[in-house]
């Protein structure tokens, strides 16, 4: 299935965003998500299928003013 | 003591953690002043390089209050957003919450700051609005739930220092009681000394120190430089006058015509 990751086209297994994330190597690491424009808990990941073409963006701690 | 939201601090700098030279750097930079509150950001991650995670791992081990910001909305929808996700990945209900009009200025876009409080504040989050000194609108975003305020003294990164004393004198004089921070647009330890003697209580500083020199050293003389504006606006500061007034006393002086 193509999806578009953080504006990036990605070929994935995987239909949740759980096990998207395993597949993308992100493993256990400190992020928020977000599909199609809408907040994404972490609770909830697992029960979120991704269709085609779905827009997912994965942010993590970054520097800030 | 400072009260912000309920979490006592003493010092009264809070410092932003972009542009550094080094991790390295920044973290002597937030020892070294002694600033118990960094802000931080999201941005996208990579699931190769993870970078965010030992950013993370490093604000972690310095033991201070993290303010999450939502630099860069330009809508009540993305600062919304924004502001969900950061409190999930940094656990804290604090949100130094933007929404910016325009990229010249970063000037904020009040109107949609107002409206983003109020949804946030709903939802339990503790804002802290990056605002104008509008007197109407910080009014507006007290009655949204804002217990601080964030006016700026100058655009974002310029360095100008306090651009409109007039209108932050006002404001400080108007919201008595407010915990006040001056945020953006600081470029000398003068300015928040300047800040300080204004009566507002603390100073939120990252450009100007991370784009010194010496960075650890332009913290340490913020962080001097708050202290002593404090210290002087308790010591009940002279009254400036337009005439010249000898300091030295003029009686008993000598004559030699």
């Amino acid at each position: 299935m193509k999806i578009i990751v953080n504006s990036i086209a990605h070929n994935v297994m995987e239909s949740n965003i759980h096990t998207i994330l395993i597949e993308l190597n992100y493993g256990k690491a400190r992020v928020a998500t977000a599909l199609n424009g809408e907040f994404v808990t972490q609770e909830m990941r697992i029960n979120t299928l991704l269709n085609e073409g779905d827009r997912l963006e994965i942010l993590a701690p970054m520097q800030g003013g | 003591m400072l009260d912000f939201y309920g979490k006592k601090l003493t010092s009264r700098l809070f410092l932003g953690t972009a542009q550094y030279p080094s991790p390295t750097i920044l973290e002597d930079a937030v020892k070294t002043s002694g600033a118990q509150v960094v802000t931080v950001s999201l941005r996208r991650e990579s699931g190769e390089a993870k970078s965010g995670q030992t950013f993370w791992n490093m604000i972690s081990d310095l033991g201070v209050h993290v303010l999450p910001n939502t630099a860069g909305c330009h809508t009540v929808k993305e600062a919304v957003t924004t502001a969900h996700m950061a409190r999930e990945v940094f656990g804290t209900k604090w949100l130094k919450l933007e929404v910016i009009s325009d990229n010249d200025t970063l000037c904020p876009d009040v109107l949609s700051l107002v409206e983003a409080a109020r949804i946030l504040v709903e939802d339990d989050f503790e804002v802290f609005p990056y605002t104008t000194e509008d007197l109407s609108i910080a009014g507006r975003l007290l009655d949204a739930g804002c217990k601080v305020l964030m006016p700026w003294g100058a655009p974002i990164g310029t360095g100008l220092g306090l651009n409109n004393i007039y209108g932050l004198k006002t404001m400080r004089a108007h919201f008595a009681d407010v915990p006040l921070i001056i945020d953006a647009g600081l470029g000398l330890p003068s300015h928040a000394a300047h800040a300080a003697e204004l009566g507002f209580d603390s100073v939120l500083v990252n450009t100007a120190i991370a784009k010194a020199g010496n960075p650890v050293a332009m913290a340490k003389a913020f962080s001097i430089a708050i202290e002593a504006g404090v210290m002087a606006r308790t010591a009940d500061p002279m009254e400036p006058r337009d005439m010249a007034n000898p300091s030295t006393p003029v009686l008993g002086m000598a004559s030699f015509t």
